[in-house]
């Protein structure tokens, strides 16, 4: 049980414990240390579930305050970030809910689609094909390939391979179990790759997209 | 090794959590298929990418705002 015994250590050291413990007496200025470091993370979750802006920055916001409010039941058997997670996770859930009366949403669905479970696009890329496009291209192109994923993949892939998150604390901030995020994270990776794959072909094709990528995606995408 | 057993690994192989003799059989079944050869290698490009190119990044004055608003809140239960 080596794993489970160093993952504990590395809790007992985290430095965020200290700011936990300063900002549970009242000393305001160490939560806005915690603030500062997470804020970015959290919008760009709360960005990914809701798929909207205000809503990310109110889920920001809620979220902080929520966790603030409830400092004396984080157990600090968990990382603060984790649990933050988790928090800014339900609430922009329910924020959708909200939104989408009557469309129930949650990140732990069944997804058993078989879309994702097979790679389908097989031609290889053109090398670097990022370099095709300019910041902007690039950036809508992410953001339309990675909206059309559920919830649950899109946080999966947040967490884990741009965050750097480890599969067991994505688990934990997620209340998703180890296999599930691994079974999610397979799929988004596979998913996105044959979507970019439209985008980023060796033949001349990403040329012709990088023209005309706005309208064509949107009928892709259908 | 077939190609659905390769896939079955891919995340593995991507994050370099499996032992050396899998990885030697993972990579044995690389060298002979070009499909496994091209998702792999596209796969991790694709992380890559997402990984260089953050998204939904906020620009400084809306950080600003937004933590402001943040600790406004909170002192305000203090």
């Amino acid at each position: 049980m080596t794993t489970i015994q160093s993952t504990a250590d590395e809790t007992e050291q985290h430095p965020d414990l200290a700011l936990v413990a300063r900002a549970r007496t009242g000393d305001v200025s160490a939560y806005d240390t915690l603030v500062r470091k997470y804020e970015r993370q959290i919008f760009r979750i709360a960005q990914h579930i809701t798929q909207n802006r205000e809503d990310a920055e109110d889920v920001a916001q809620d979220s902080f305050l929520k966790a603030y409010e409830k400092l004396d039941q984080f157990q600090g058997n968990s990382k603060f970030y984790t649990w933050l997670v988790r928090i800014s996770v339900n609430e922009s859930l329910m924020r959708l809910r909200k939104r989408h009366t009557g469309r129930m949403v949650s990140i732990d669905e069944d997804m058993e689609t078989e879309e994702g479970s097979v790679p389908r696009d097989l031609a290889d890329w053109a090398p670097n094909p990022e370099q095709n496009y300019t910041q902007t291209e690039l950036g809508e192109i992410l953001e339309k390939t990675i909206k059309g994923l559920p919830p649950g993949f899109k946080v999966v892939f947040e967490l884990r391979d741009v965050q750097g998150l480890s599969t067991e604390d994505t688990a934990e901030a997620l209340g998703l179990s180890v296999p599930a995020v691994k079974s999610r994270l397979l799929r988004a990776r596979l998913q996105l790759r044959d979507r970019l794959s439209r985008y980023f072909h060796k033949d001349q094709r990403n040329k012709l997209l990088k023209h005309s990528f706005k309208g064509r995606a949107a009928s892709e995408d259908k | 090794m077939t190609c659905k057993e390769f896939l079955a690994q891919l995340d593995d192989l991507i994050d370099g959590s499996i032992p050396a003799d899998t990885r030697a059989q993972l990579e044995e079944h690389l060298h002979h298929c070009e499909h496994c050869e091209v998702v792999f290698n596209t796969t991790r490009k694709t992380i890559q990418i997402y990984r260089s190119n953050e998204l939904f990044d906020l620009p400084d004055n809306l950080r600003d705002r937004l933590h402001s608003a943040i600790m406004a809140r909170c002192k305000k239960v203090s």
